[in-house]
């Protein structure tokens, strides 16, 4: 169905830089448009809505339907207007009795087999049908309503969040090349001719068993209600929309909330979003319900220790309280005996509020974010070569890659909607190197294949790295010009000399890692050859001992190749959450200001401190596992958590449990109880994306506006509840809305020197830095020199993790998510989406399987040096043998009781993606899953508000 | 681990990988290190234990220890 009160074109703008331009008549007026344009688009964009059924100004223009006739002087026929370009001096009709009569004939034979049902039918006031019947003038239908129809096909309800309805369809095909060609799918197809053509799910499945992923884009393009949104069918048409930003990944796609009143009814993508250009994932598209399931906390809740049940509480005592818990710890056990955690999940502003909170309130540098978890060896690493802990390009930037590299990434999981976009690219031609110990789905996709994949042993990403560093070096292909303009000369020769040492070459590494030499060395040659070289990893690059180093080697690697500073090449960190980004550049690592300034900076304390008006702590905080660390040990006492769940999100279970338990106060400040709240000593409920104003940073350094489009439920915005705190401890803050938040951040932050909720609802979004210098924000980063000045070459040599398999422990297990779900899966499993996921399941090859007698479905425990669990088998050749590997959507599965406390070496990034473990056949859940599910079953009792 | 043996870990650790990449001055690189990014206590906490003999840092990290030392003492 079509966005509701949004123009469309009928066909797309054209893509060429600068295109020439004709100039045509249309309808009597003289108009000018960029060659290539259809004759559609340049009459619609001169307020000519040609009529038309089977196009849509985000699909190619496909001519099946001739309802779009007009009539060109000069020219037999009567063209259509989607397919037919314009043309310098061309003189066209759009609206003539002939055509008024040709199209009229069209409509009929369209109307004569659709049920008219319209009144009760639930697209009705917003179906394109019904509008181009009108349009065309149609009243009366020759073949009568009485012919065939379809209207005892049966309805196709299996997807969770919309329905097919085959009675309604019109056959054009928008929803077949929409998952063609914007989703890349290919789920779609038009089965049978004439009247018996219909639409059709993968082999004439259901929605729901077939290929489909649920984006939604082939809903978004149907004209009609075959395909619609059951809860347009529940709630009726929305009547109204706001602009805001996902809150799942960091893609971060922008929708419009289409509202009825006061109530969601739908989210669709935005068509001028500047991350997804009007596409979406299932999980931003359908999976907003959990903002109003029954187990969101509303009220606040506090208790004196976490064996009692909660007791519910005003707000005003929640915060009376929390205040004095945090003031009574520090006066007992010292300033630093306390700290905080901000979110990924909350918006810039709530994040710098709560680093603010802890650096201007707590007197300390005690701030950490969960991209300790994820990326923060990408800010080291980024920061260290180039000077800028962020990615370089933007997402428009794959359209130009020529070669695209995946390392340790999943983007089809992970980063849906800019998978699609590089799918779009790699079915124009472009090439593509999968770098992951897994048979990600990249690797062979409907008009997609790999050229190589290189399956390594998880572990070696440094090894694999810097041996294609040593195809490049040894065989002459680095590109020294740009070294020697753009990098530090003497470096590069040290680290060439390096790499090109025998012994990382490809084929004495072979062996530890795993990949075939000739394969490497192929890979190797077509990336420093290929053209656009762009590089794009994930956490399987991140979450290592070599974390830091592997994003090093990356960067080396573009440098050597000459792939950094225009379109179409790069580093591109793929971000987790929704606002990794943000998070980590406002300031919340425990060594850095906002814009990745160290606190030791004697300028930039300064400035914090004169516009703070208190003195500032110069020494780096604790991260998140010191904090564990040095609460076990008796230093660190209190924790405030914003929108975290370190207990499920963080390595070793059991020595996060030990930390929380040894803390006088824990606040944590979340929509649900999460599982860290099993520790929790104050719960603050917090609010959703969709109930307050702010902004989100996505992966590509683009900031965007999240706003709000209804009250909070629990009352307040999570950065109006952190003030409250601030001010309960003696602060004084005043903010009225999170934009004076964005003007401090900007006062403060050089790299947001330009950034206002003005300019970013005036230029729908910016990527920083945004300076005088480019106060609309810089899109490619280090396009005539690098941040730091001269690109620095880091010598990265492969250090194996100390985690290592032997005879107890003869697998490696790594982790990873899928589409459907999200992270620890607080939200996502609290939504229809656990149609796709109903649990976590341990993939393993079949001869490892076949070995320990496991046969698919089979309950098995995976054991390693740190715990135990138990979970479900999915025999698969996905994985290689002696590789195991599992999602950590769900709490029963806790698959960080295994996890251990291996980190990179630079920023204690934990080894997520390495674990030795054993698995057997077992009979039910371990005994920690049974002791965790009696004690979170008592810890989540809550006794409500004593009546007054 | 312990937090001590944590804090060893992580220090030798460092030292290991600073060392291959800033192979002309491995000490003052991890020095730096543990300057820039630990908490006051935890260098402390490793100070003291290289003051208790050390035994399980290794040669890298026992001197950046060392030199940090020196240099918290001069800042006193
Ligand atoms: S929802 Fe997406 S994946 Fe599924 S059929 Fe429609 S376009 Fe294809
Ligand atoms: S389901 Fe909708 S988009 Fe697909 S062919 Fe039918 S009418 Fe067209
Ligand atoms: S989860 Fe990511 S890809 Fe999906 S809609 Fe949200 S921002 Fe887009
Ligand atoms: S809209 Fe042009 S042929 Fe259908």
């Amino acid at each position: 169905m079509a966005w509701i009160g949004e123009r469309d074109l009928g066909t797309k703008a054209v893509s060429a830089a600068a295109p020439a331009m004709v100039t045509l008549r249309i309808d009597g007026q003289d108009v000018t448009m960029p060659e290539g344009t259809s004759i559609m688009r340049a009459a619609a964009l001169v307020g000519t809505d040609i009529p038309k059924l089977c196009a849509t100004d985000t699909l190619e223009a496909f001519g099946s339907c001739r309802l779009c006739l007009v009539e060109i002087e000069g020219r037999a026929g009567y063209p259509a207007s989607c397919t037919t370009p314009v043309a310098d001096g061309m003189v066209v009709r759009t609206q003539t009795d002939r055509l008024a009569k040709l199209r009229r004939g069209v409509m009929e034979l369209y109307i004569s087999d659709h049920p008219l049902d319209c009144l009760t039918c639930s697209a009705n006031g917003d179906c394109e049908l019904q509008d181009q019947a009108g349009a065309v003038g149609l009243r009366d239908v020759r073949y009568g309503y009485e012919g065939l129809n379809h209207l005892v096909a049966e309805k196709d309800e299996s997807n969770p969040y919309f329905t097919f309805d085959p009675a309604k369809c019109i056959v054009c095909s928008r929803c077949v090349r929409a998952c063609d060609e914007i989703q890349g799918t290919f789920a779609l197809t038009i089965e049978g001719s004439g009247f018996a053509s219909k639409v059709a799910a993968s082999q004439d499945d259901t929605f729901l068993a077939s290929e489909c992923v649920s984006c939604g884009a082939c809903v978004q393009a149907c004209p009609t209600s075959a395909l619609i949104e059951k809860s347009v069918i529940a709630q009726g048409t929305p009547d109204k929309a706001v602009v805001t930003t996902c809150a799942y990944c960091g893609v971060g796609c922008t929708f419009r909330a289409e509202m009825r009143g006061e109530q969601l009814v739908r989210m669709v993508p935005w068509k001028d979003g500047k991350a997804n250009h009007g596409h979406s994932c299932v999980k931003g598209r359908f999976a907003w319900g959990y903002a109003n399931h029954r187990d969101r906390i509303l009220k606040p809740m506090i208790r004196a220790s976490v064996e009692d049940p909660w007791r519910e509480v005003s707000w005003d005592e929640a915060i009376a309280h929390t205040a004095g818990e945090f003031r009574r710890i520090q006066a007992k056990y010292g300033k630093d005996s306390v700290g905080g955690i901000t979110s990924s999940r909350c918006t810039n502003e709530e994040t710098f509020l709560v680093q603010k909170l802890i650096r201007q309130g707590f007197g300390n540098n005690n701030v950490d974010t969960c991209a300790r978890v994820c990326h923060s060896p990408t800010g080291y690493g980024l920061k260290t070569t180039f000077g800028t802990s962020a990615g370089t390009q933007d997402f428009d930037s794959v359209a130009h890659a020529d070669v695209i590299m995946v390392i340790g990434a999943n983007p089809t999981d992970g980063h849906p909607v800019f998978a699609s976009r590089m799918k779009q690219r790699l079915r124009e031609g472009a090439k593509l190197i999968v770098i992951d110990p897994r048979r990600i789905d990249l690797v062979r996709t409907p008009h997609v294949a790999a050229t190589h994949h290189l399956p390594l042993r998880p572990g070696t990403n440094v090894a694999v790295l810097t041996a294609i560093a040593h195809v490049v070096v040894t065989e002459g292909l680095a590109d020294e010009a740009f070294v020697r303009e753009r990098c530090d000369w003497s470096e590069f020769e040290d680290w060439a000399a390096f790499v090109a040492q025998p012994q990382r070459s490809p084929e004495a590494t072979e062996a530890l890692t795993g990949v075939p030499a000739a394969d490497l060395r192929a890979a190797a040659r077509l990336f420093a050859t290929g053209g656009n070289g762009a590089i794009y990893y994930g956490l399987g690059v991140t979450e290592h001992s070599q974390g830091s180093s592997t994003v090093m080697a990356i960067a080396n690697l573009a440098m050597a190749t000459g792939n950094i500073g225009r379109e179409g090449v790069g580093v591109n960190p793929l971000r987790g959450q929704n606002n990794v980004q943000g998070a980590c550049d406002m300031g919340s690592f425990p060594h850095e200001y906002s814009g990745y300034r160290h606190v030791s900076d004697a300028a930039t304390r300064a400035m914090f401190e004169r516009a703070w008006g208190v003195t500032l702590d110069a020494e780096p905080g604790l991260r998140i596992p010191n904090m564990l660390d040095a609460a076990t040990d008796g230093t660190f006492k209190a924790l405030f958590i914003q929108g975290e769940d370190i207990l499920q999100s963080d390595p070793n279970t059991h020595h996060v449990a030990a930390g929380l338990a040894a803390m006088e106060c824990v606040v944590v400040q979340d929509l649900f109880l999460n599982e860290t709240a099993n520790y929790a000593h104050v719960f603050l409920p917090g609010s959703t994306f969709l109930e307050k104003d702010g902004t989100f940073t996505n992966a590509e350094r683009r900031i965007q506006r999240v706003r709000k489009v209804m009250a909070p439920l629990n009352g307040y915005g999570d950065w109006e509840i952190v003030q409250l705190v601030a001010n309960a401890i003696g602060l004084d803050w005043t903010y009225t809305h999170p934009s004076e938040i964005m003007d401090e951040i900007a006062a403060l932050t050089p790299t947001f020197a330009t950034v206002s909720y003005e300019a970013l609802d005036r230029l729908g979004s910016m990527q920083w830095p945004a300076t005088e210098a480019a106060s609309e924000g810089t899109p490619t980063m280090h396009v005539d020199q690098f941040v730091r000045g001269k690109g620095h070459f880091v010598v990265t040599d492969y250090i194996p993790t100390d985690e290592k398999t032997g005879p107890r422990f003869p697998l490696l297990l790594t982790t990873g998510r899928i589409l459907s779900q999200y992270n620890v899966g607080a939200q996502t499993r609290r939504t229809d989406n656990i149609a796709w996921h109903p649990e976590d399941r341990l993939e393993i090859h079949p001869h490892d399987a076949e070995n320990r007698g496991i046969r698919d479905g089979d309950w098995v425990s995976l054991r390693s040096r740190a715990g135990e669990t138990t979970l479900r088998a999915l025999i698969t050749e996905r994985v290689a043998p002696g590789i195991v590997y599992t999602t950590f959507h769900h709490p029963a599965t806790q698959a960080n009781v295994i996890t251990t406390d291996y980190s990179d070496w630079a920023t204690n990034c934990p080894e997520y993606k390495v674990t030795a473990v054993q698995v057997a056949i077992s009979n039910g859940p371990s005994d920690w899953q049974q002791t965790y599910q009696a004690q979170t079953e008592r810890s989540r009792r809550i006794l409500p508000e004593a009546a007054e | 681990m312990s937090t001590t043996d944590h804090l060893v870990y992580m220090a030798n650790q460092i030292a290991r990988e600073l060392g291959s990449q800033c192979r002309d001055r491995p000490v003052t690189a991890t020095r730096d290190h543990l300057r820039q990014f630990w908490d006051p206590r935890m260098r402390q906490a490793i100070v003291a234990y290289l003051d208790g003999g050390g035994e399980h840092l290794s040669d890298t990290a026992r001197d950046a220890v060392a030199l940090l030392r020196e240099t918290a003492e001069r800042a006193d």
